[in-house]
């Protein structure tokens, strides 16, 4: 893949792109800031973007207001964004922009294998949170939560969704059969009162939106 | 102590104290001064008039109210006299250095021409100042003195009232010339004490002012505080924090390399260091807060709290940075309490602008009797409020509910 990376911190730019080197994907630009990300975009159209959420030259949430711009431009341009937030109103508006997008903590790039399938997925328009995020999400205890329903293993399998897994990766993450995964997602969304939604992405985007929707 | 508070005294400590001396000692100088003012305005204006065909001259007469902030500064200095209250000059600092700055500003400033308006009238009841102390000092000394006149063989003429010339009205005129003495001390005291009032209202800074200075100085400082929080965050961010991501990357990268459990060890320690980290530097200064506003802050509280928190922010807009700050860690604080002491099931954050005060408020239905300054904290956050001239209030009766609520003033 072509990839565009966005990082202003130069150790961790070298880094992200002898990772993805060693994957044989092509870092076609590495830029610094959130002008350069959308200049590097509009001549190299790669086929993702990697990008970090605070950067020059403001020092805020640049990174996340220029990928959210990029999507607004080209909605089918998958995008992740690595943070050190895990303050889910950082993902929240990103997801909202449909697939293709992912959410992770800088950190989760170590587990190389699992970053590079969490790229992988994105670009092939899924739709990836952090687990940590998304555990921040389900602990959040609420009065008469629908959540407050779920057995503990359903809750495991919403984190796995929610991470924008298959349900053959499900199966296999939780060694069961994928038969018991299909029945698990299926009580999950008529316990949350969700209707079935056809592929993976919308599924996560509708459970993440249906926990948004109780904050 | 000012003359007022002395003669407010019994009379017999008034008369033998300094004040009486002091009063005639300030209504005495007074006209030296008025006259000395006046020596210079004429001088100014009558060169401003002759060299008014010049447009120099015209400049000259500007400076005519300019003369009375000389005036109004030895006035102040005399004031000490009478009242030991300190006197500030209402004058601001020029913002630049240079005669022009401060021209212009002096120019501008009500305190200028108040003070040249205390110029004229001042001028003017310098009359007084002479006369008053004159007739009382003068007219006393000769009464006092009757006596020994009339014992000399000169007579005194009251005009067509009558005359003194016998030893025994004599007498009676030393008493009068006592008495009349006694009460004019108090006169003078009245006179100076009403001219020394009149100085301090035109030509003082009030204190309310002095009032306002020291809270916008509070609210400065507690600004500054909260930009070094800031830094700090920023510098924890870019420092350290990508440090141990670099070091998680590289040592992901090496377990690419060479499989091993020390590497996976390591790794793992570095990404527990970089969530305390990551914890650490929340506490310190959230950047959600400033990027995402008080709702998305009080929401990730609320994502973190072992308790369930309702959450209800509604701002028709964004508060000031150190009032954001201030009402952010009073929740995060009352969340903590709740947290740690309340035993409640359940939170709720209430956040709302109601009538130019931006009110937060805190409520839990756990077992109350929570105090302020019982080390939780609260104490520090009523400091933290009260900078920017806001209130917190705790109800939190035995058997609750507890209910914090906060008010600070906010323009939105």
């Amino acid at each position: 893949m072509r990839v565009v990376i966005a990082e202003d911190s130069v150790l961790l730019r070298e880094g992200l792109s002898q990772i993805l080197g060693r994957f044989e994907h092509e870092v076609v630009a590495a830029v610094g800031d959130a002008p350069g990300l959308a200049a590097a975009v509009a001549e190299h159209l790669p086929d993702i973007v990697v990008t970090d959420v605070r950067m020059p030259p403001g020092f805020r949430d640049e990174g996340l207001r220029a990928a959210l711009a990029l999507r607004a431009e080209r909605p089918e341009l998958p995008i992740l964004v690595l943070s050190q937030y895990v303050e889910q109103s950082y993902a929240s508006e990103l997801l909202q922009t449909g697939g293709g997008v992912g959410y992770l903590l800088k950190d989760r790039v170590g587990e190389v294998a699992e970053f590079i399938d969490a790229l992988d997925r994105v670009a092939a328009g899924g739709t990836v949170i952090d687990p940590e995020v998304v555990r921040r999400l389900l602990s959040r205890r609420r009065e008469h939560s629908p959540l407050e329903r779920l057995t503990e293993r359903e809750r495991e399998v919403l984190e796995l969704m929610a991470e924008g897994r298959s349900n053959g990766a499900i199966a296999r993450r939780l060694v069961v059969s994928e038969a018991a995964v299909i029945k698990h997602v299926g009580s999950i969304l008529a316990k949350l009162d969700l209707p079935p939604a056809p592929d993976d992405h919308r599924r996560v985007r509708a459970v993440l939106l249906y926990l948004r929707g109780e904050l | 102590m000012t003359v007022w508070r002395a003669m407010a005294r019994n009379p017999l400590r008034f008369l033998l104290s300094s004040w009486p001396w002091r009063s005639i000692a300030y209504l005495a100088t007074g006209p030296l001064v008025a006259v000395g003012w006046l020596a210079v305005v004429l001088v100014v204006g009558a060169a401003g008039v002759l060299l008014a065909p010049l447009v120099v001259g015209l400049g000259l007469l500007l400076f005519v109210p300019l003369t009375a902030i000389g005036l109004a500064a030895v006035e102040r200095r005399r004031l000490r006299l009478l009242d030991a209250r300190p006197a500030p000059s209402p004058h601001r600092e020029p913002a630049a250095p240079g005669w022009r700055p401060w021209l212009r500003l002096r120019l501008r400033e009500a305190a200028t021409w108040r003070e040249f308006g205390f110029a004229l009238l001042f001028a003017l009841l310098g009359a007084v100042d002479v006369v008053v102390p004159f007739v009382i000092i003068v007219g006393s000394s000769v009464q006092v003195g009757s006596a020994y006149l009339v014992g000399h063989g000169d007579q005194l003429q009251y005009g067509p009232y009558g005359t003194v010339d016998q030893p025994e009205e004599a007498w009676v005129g030393v008493a009068a010339g006592v008495a009349m003495f006694v009460v004019g001390l108090y006169v003078m005291a009245v006179l100076a004490g009403a001219r020394a009032a009149l100085a301090r209202l035109l030509l003082v800074r009030p204190v309310e002012d002095e009032l306002v200075a020291v809270r916008a100085s509070r609210a400065r400082m507690a600004d500054a505080f909260e930009a070094e929080r800031r830094r700090i965050e920023r510098d924890l961010h870019d420092g350290a924090q990508q440090r141990l991501t670099g070091l998680i990357m590289t040592l992901g990268l090496a377990r690419l390399e060479t499989p091993s459990e020390l590497i996976d060890k390591a790794q793992q320690d570095a990404r527990a260091a970089l969530a305390e980290l990551r914890d650490l530097v929340r506490g310190i200064h959230p950047s959600v807060l400033t990027d995402r506003g008080l709702r998305a802050a009080v929401e990730s509280l609320a994502e973190g709290a072992p308790v369930p928190v309702e959450v209800d922010v509604e701002l028709p807009g964004r508060p000031d940075e150190g009032v954001e700050s201030a009402a952010y860690f009073v929740i995060a604080e009352a969340l903590a309490n709740v947290v740690k002491h309340s035993e409640a099931d359940r939170a709720r954050v209430l956040v709302r602008h109601q009538g130019r005060l931006l009110v937060v408020e805190v409520r839990d239905d756990g077992k109350g009797g929570a105090r302020a300054g019982e080390g939780s904290g609260l104490q520090g956050l009523a400091d933290r409020v009260a900078v920017y001239d806001g209130t917190l209030r705790l109800a939190s009766p035995p058997g609750g509910p507890t209910i914090l609520r906060v008010e600070i003033p906010c323009e939105l």
